[in-house]
């Protein structure tokens, strides 16, 4: 039998750090916080700001659930502290798209199905812009390789993968999507309006 | 004829697809309610032991502290084990969080650090002291074979496996045998959403409870049981899971924390688990297995002995069907079957993804490629002429089985027929490349569930029970049964779930959800639409004066005779003419005692065949599993492109199996050592290539009237047997301890 | 993670200053590794120092014809920067070889430098772990240490680096250029990290307080055979088991110089100039590496889990060394191409 101390490695608590007045230039708004140093910037979406698209997966820069774009460029706002991003243009999820009026990658991963929960999603899509913002994608590999940084535990790979093909391939050829897919096909036509008069039969 | 509003069987984008993408859907952890308090758990470093000290003072001191919940101060509550138990609980005795000194399992929850913001509950709790007597751990299931016994027959439904013919004379008969012992390691379900409870204090006790949960009335029943709460007290909201696989359906430890704080702080309040802290409760038990088979001159099973031997805690019976399906899968009169468990100082393991069967398919089905091999026979001939037409465990014929059609399609769409058998005879330029099989049986299950229905004078219908959707499609397929059985379009039709106000669903487990949740729903409608004849009738409608409800069909948004389909009326008319906002029904509360115990007529199953290609790098051993077409047999597929997904998934997680995931226990800590996403490797989008999923044609009108048997676990089934059966054919080397890593192959 | 005040650095100057003058700060470049592990509790700073603002992020030409690169200079834009591409693929292929997109927007190259081995124990506040808390004892030795050190270990420390972007700085002989408070001065690659003896607390060379500024790539780049191969439990976005960094000058056949560095076997990235000269002079063939392998591996002694990388790492040896040689080298694994019948 031996004795174990789970110990403080300061043994006393220090003085706690004051807050600070924190202005973060979020998807074209600014927010001012009162926060303390040691909150992340995932923390401060969150739990701060109630922007709560952009998730928490592990916290530790191992899942990309967090992902965020800044400055256009994708980084993992985990591993980030709230602080050091004044002055930076941060776009998330909530930044990306409309109900009304989908970002084609929002319009895309519907259409592919590529998510099941949803909870890495708002992560790969950011992470996807990020990609298309670089530009160093071109093939299904290389896109798989770059699209590496989001782990999907419900394994939706294939459809995130078709999902981002089918944007990059459309920016591409400098065509835009511009009208979701239907998948109900000509079946549906017309049967679409909850509104709708009595219809007949189908032939 | 097809009509406008048939839905069922056509490919439907998810329902929640807009709030997913748009980031707008709330998981448990999202609900920033008013004044919330943030606790932080603080997990034990030692596995086994006691508590000798708590220092709480210093970090009480800390302006924006209100408590240090730990054993020492957390109220009296319920007393008796049963009130611990949740509705998936194993025999024995639930762990208690925060009961007493004991340290049971390493990373145990032994106090709960309550403060204003996360930040400093988090560092609160890291300064918090405690002081341990450390006690002599056993953890090593290796070590602990002997001890093992056969558990007996739980309230989770388990039955332990039976055994028929003689084993030892089926031996003898053979002409060719194979015997091995197989394992895998211990596994995290990880799902990317970590478990998170926000509890939403509404006064006077009463609470609104986010969880992360896969059932939101197990939930409840827990909380309700432990803390005395009424049904009204506790109410349990989930509308969005963030994965489960199994992980949710018992409540988890944040739940309970949660909660005690709240009703001790009369406050509301968030516990969030790290992801460290999700390596502290239930995960696939680490199995070992022994398989024996023998065949005959012709290649039939004369005889298949399996055994496994998992681990589980000190303290409840995990069991699981491991061995069972040996005795389903294959025609064989001589089947030898046993299942033991271990006891160690781990925290109970807990159903994942395919429970027993992902773990027995992986012995049964390498076991059948080596015995392929020894008989001289290609792995899926020699399936084929082992071939169960009727159900021998069971001693009853199957209600529907078209497992051959998902060998004949899943072999012809990977080109199998191009197969060479020797190990090492296909290549890819320098690549090694290997073609395996496999396959699996699970069963359609259905439990009772409730739904309601209600529609509204603009038409619009809305459909609620108390289920749940872990991202397996349930809110995209309910609404489809839903639509097409209103004849409504499935715009105008609205499905609600995951609240305890609903009526009561089962927790999403076992694959029958939709199987069940889908049956509620269905005969909710069918109650609404004899409500909406007998509107009809009283609004003197001459053509309904007489119908019986039979005589009458509903689509395209109205209600009509079948005889006369002119003779029609619209469906909101019926509401708007009733004078009531609205018409409702719900289907009949559970089950009665004949229908429970009635004996089944039937062996009720899905199946699948699942082939592989790997290429193996010759020199650096590196695998990639480059193609996959997985060939599934499970009934009525309600939704083919959410049905695709979940099959997808579920390759993903066998390749996963097969190749990297494993929860690595440091046995002189008892602890899991690689408790993280960048230790505990899942794929990533870089390992996975081409998947091919296949559903192959199968009605059955014995499971339920939809003929659904379920998808969530049977994708699974065989793939990683199928990984290591392809990595043999490219190599020549037999792995049979779990996953393949690169220093297996070297 | 504790409590910390925050302070952008106006001048490397200040920012030296401010380090001296504050004991329990440390300077925060991209965030990440340190983030990480101040959320473990690994890492306890009272202060950080931020350095966003020293204009460190540049990527310029040096008089000797080499390549300057800021310490502040992201992963991500050194590794696409053309000079880099043209001049130093092997660092390109190495920078894309670690970590993830995401990380390599936020992480420096100072920082690379300066992050700490992914030990599970040096991680785990559980366990003891010398390199954590001097003294407590190695974990790692006698348990689980797939991922550790095969190459100059001690009975201290078993931890590896887990960089994939220094093992090719090794290779290209990279100067780190460091400010402190005694002033500027520069440090050799080799010299920079340090196997852990008897203080594996100490990761590398610096003295208290001093700063990276940048770093200085040598004119000479190896544009033309080069390699880096690494090894690792998944495709993508996981830390190396073992990775090679080499690169070779060719004359009909003939080496006539070559590098060779490995990741992932010890406490800091390891090249092995003997192995190198065994290499020099030699015609450029499977044994010849076979050779150069066996050299690199002689003194390696395995842990247990980690017996294989000894073998492992002999193989990779020889492919990275045959792949710069040929220069026909898949790339990353995602080439496969899948073979439909």
């Amino acid at each position: 039998m031996s004795h174990i101390t789970q110990a403080p490695l300061d043994r006393l608590p220090v003085a706690l750090a004051p807050t600070q007045s924190v202005t973060l230039h979020i998807n074209g708004q600014d927010h001012t916080l009162q926060i303390a140093p040691w909150t992340t910037l995932l923390d401060a979406l969150r739990e701060y700001l109630d922007l709560t698209g952009t998730k928490k997966g592990c916290d530790h820069g191992q899942c990309g659930a967090c992902t965020v774009l800044v400055d256009g460029k994708r980084i993992n706002s985990c591993l980030s502290l709230a602080v050091m991003q004044e002055g930076s243009e941060i776009q998330t999820i909530e930044g990306l798209g409309t109900e009304e009026n989908l970002h084609p990658l929002q319009q895309a991963f519907i259409d592919h199905d590529a998510f099941q929960c949803g909870y890495c999603t708002p992560g790969q899509i950011c992470s996807a812009q990020g990609l298309l913002n670089e530009g160093k994608a071109r093939t299904e590999a290389e896109v798989r390789e770059l699209m590496s940084g989001n782990l999907c535990r419900c394994g939706a790979y294939p459809n995130i993968l078709s999902a981002v093909m089918e944007v990059l391939t459309n920016e591409e050829s400098g065509t835009k999507n511009l009208k979701p897919k239907e998948d109900v096909g000509q079946w549906a036509a017309g049967a679409t309006k909850p509104d709708m008069a009595p219809v007949e039969p189908a032939k | 004829m097809t009509l406008q509003t048939d839905y069922i069987g056509k490919p439907t984008s998810r329902i929640d697809g807009p709030a997913k993408v748009l980031g707008t859907a709330k998981y448990a952890a999202e609900f920033n309610v008013p004044n919330l308090l943030y606790g932080h758990v603080v997990s034990s470093p030692i596995a086994k032991g006691k508590i000798t000290k708590i220092n709480a003072d210093p970090v009480l001191a800390l302006p924006g502290v209100h408590q240090v919940f730990s054993h020492e101060n957390v109220p009296s509550l319920a007393w008796l084990d049963r009130s611990y138990k949740d509705d998936v609980a194993p025999g024995g005795s639930p762990f208690r969080p925060l009961h007493k000194p004991e340290i049971r399992f390493s990373q145990q929850p032994v106090a709960l650090v309550v403060a204003d913001t996360f930040e400093l509950a988090r560092y609160a709790a890291s300064i918090l002291e405690i002081e341990y007597e450390e006690e002599a751990h056993e953890t090593e299931l290796t070590q602990h074979i002997d001890e093992a016994f056969e558990p007996g027959r739980g309230k989770t439904g388990y039955q332990p496996p039976k055994s028929r013919g003689n084993f030892g004379r089926g031996w003898e008969q053979g002409v060719a045998h194979v015997e091995a012992n197989y394992s895998h390691h211990a596994q995290h379900h990880n799902p990317m959403e970590m478990f998170a409870t926000t509890v939403e204090w509404l006064g006077d006790k009463k609470l609104n409870v986010y969880d992360k949960t896969q059932g939101a009335f197990n939930s409840q029943q827990y909380i309700m049981k432990i803390f005395g709460l009424s049904k009204d007290e506790a109410r349990v909201i989930s509308k969005y899971t963030g994965g489960g696989f199994g992980s949710g359906l018992r409540p988890q430890h944040q739940l309970f924390l949660a909660v005690l704080a709240s009703l001790e702080l009369q406050r509301s309040v968030r516990v969030s688990l790290t992801r460290q802290q999700m390596f502290s409760f239930g995960h696939r038990p680490e199995t070992l297995q022994h398989v024996a088979l023998a065949t005959a001159e012709d290649g039939s099973l004369t005889g298949i002995n399996h055994f496994a031997v998992a681990e589980t805690s000190q303290f409840e019976d995990f069991t699981e069907n491991v061995v069972g399906w040996s005795g389903t899968l294959y025609d064989c009169k001589n089947v030898k079957l046993g299942y033991r468990l271990s006891k160690l100082d781990v925290y109970t393991p807990l159903d994942m993804r395919a429970p027993g069967a992902a773990s027995g398919s992986i012995a049964l089905e390498i076991a059948m490629d080596e015995m392929a091999y020894a008989a001289g026979l290609d792995p899926l001939e020699f399936r084929i002429r082992n071939y169960s037409d009727f159900d021998q465990a069971q001693n009853l014929p199957y209600s529907s089985k078209n497992l051959r059609a998902c060998y004949r399609e899943g072999a012809a769409k990977f080109g199998w027929d191009q197969r060479t058998p020797e190990p090492g005879s296909m290549r890819d330029g320098n690549l090694l490349v290997g073609w395996g099989m496999g396959g699996g049986i699970w069963d359609a299950q259905k439990q009772p569930a409730l739904a309601k229905v209600s529609l509204d004078a603009d038409g619009h219908l809305t459909v609620s029970s108390g289920s749940n959707d872990i991202g397996t499609g349930t809110y995209t397929i309910m609404t489809q049964i839903a639509a097409e059985s209103m004849g409504l379009p499935i715009e105008a039709v609205t499905f609600v779930l995951g609240d305890t106000e609903l009526p009561e669903a089962p927790v999403q487990g076992g694959s029958w959800t939709a199987a069940s949740v889908g049956t509620a729903v269905q005969e909710a409608c069918a109650k609404l639409g004899e409500q909406l004849l007998k509107q009809a009738q009283k609004m003197d409608h001459p053509a309904f004066k007489d119908a019986k409800i039979d005589d009458v069909q509903f689509a395209n948004g109205q209600m009509r005779l079948r005889s006369d389909l002119t003779q029609a009326v619209v469906l909101r008319d019926l509401v708007q003419a009733s004078g009531e906002p609205k018409i409702e029904a719900q289907n009949s509360k559970l089950p009665g005692m004949v229908d429970m115990i009635k004996p089944p007529k039937y062996s009720m199953h899905a199946h699948n065949a699942v082939f592989v290609e790997v290429k193996v790098d010759p020199d650096l051993m590196t695998v990639h599993v480059t193609r996959v077409v997985n060939a599934v047999a499970a009934g009525r597929i309600i939704n083919p492109k959410t049905a695709r997904s979940q099959v997808l998934g579920s390759v993903v997680w066998g390749i996963s199996s097969a190749l990297m995931e494993e929860s690595v226990m440091d046995h002189r800590f008892g602890r899991f050592m690689n408790h993280n996403y960048a230790e505990y490797h899942i794929p990533v989008n870089a390992d996975i290539h081409n998947i091919d999923v296949i559903f192959v044609h199968e009605e059955d009108a014995e499971v339920n009237p939809l003929g659904i048997k379920g998808l969530g676990e049977v994708g699974l089934l065989g793939v990683a047997a199928a990984v290591a059966n392809a990595i043999y054919h490219a190599t020549g080397k037999r792995v049979r301890d779990l996953p393949v890593t690169i220093d297996k192959l070297l | 993670m504790n409590s910390f005040t925050f302070a952008q650095a106006p001048a490397i100057d200040a920012a030296v200053r401010e380090k001296a003058g504050q004991p329990g700060s440390a300077y925060i470049g991209g965030g990440t590794n340190l983030v990480d592990l101040m959320k473990e509790n690994v890492e306890r700073p009272t202060h950080l120092i931020g350095l966003k603002k020293l204009g460190l992020d540049s990527i310029t030409a040096s008089a000797d014809g080499g390549l300057r690169l800021g310490a502040l200079a992201t992963n991500a834009d050194t590794a696409w920067h053309p000079e880099v591409e043209k001049r130093y693929p092997l660092l390109n292929q190495a920078i894309l070889a670690g970590a993830s997109p995401q990380l390599r927007n936020m992480a420096t190259d100072g920082g690379n430098l300066m992050q700490r081995t992914r030990c599970y124990y040096f991680y785990d506040l559980a366990t003891p772990c010398n390199k954590r808390e001097p003294g407590s004892g190695c974990s790692a030795i006698g348990g689980y240490n797939r991922i550790h050190a095969i190459l100059g270990a001690s009975e201290a420390c078993i931890a590896t680096h887990p960089s994939d972007m220094c093992v090719a700085l090794a290779a290209l002989e990279a100067t780190v250029r460091v400010s402190g408070p005694n002033g500027e001065r520069t440090i050799a690659f080799e010299d920079f990290h340090r196997l852990p003896g008897d203080s594996p607390e100490r990761d590398n060379t610096l003295e208290p307080g001093e700063l990276i500024t940048g770093l200085d790539l040598p004119a000479k780049g190896f544009e033309k055979n080069y390699s880096y191969l690494k090894l690792r439990d998944r495709t993508s976005y996981a830390f190396a088991l073992v990775s090679v960094a080499t690169a070779l000058e060719l004359d009909g056949g003939i080496i006539t110089d070559a590098r060779l560095a490995l990741g992932g076997v010890a406490h800091k990235p390891w090249r092995d100039k003997t192995a190198e000269a065994l290499l020099i002079g030699q015609p450029a063939t499977a044994d010849t590496f076979r050779t150069a392998a066996a050299q690199v591996l002689a003194g390696a002694k395995g842990q247990g889990t980690n017996n294989f990388k000894i073998e492992l790492a002999k193989r990779a040896i020889v492919r990275a060394l045959k792949q710069a040689t040929e220069m026909n080298q898949v790339v990353d694994d995602n080439a496969f191409q899948n073979s439909n019948p």
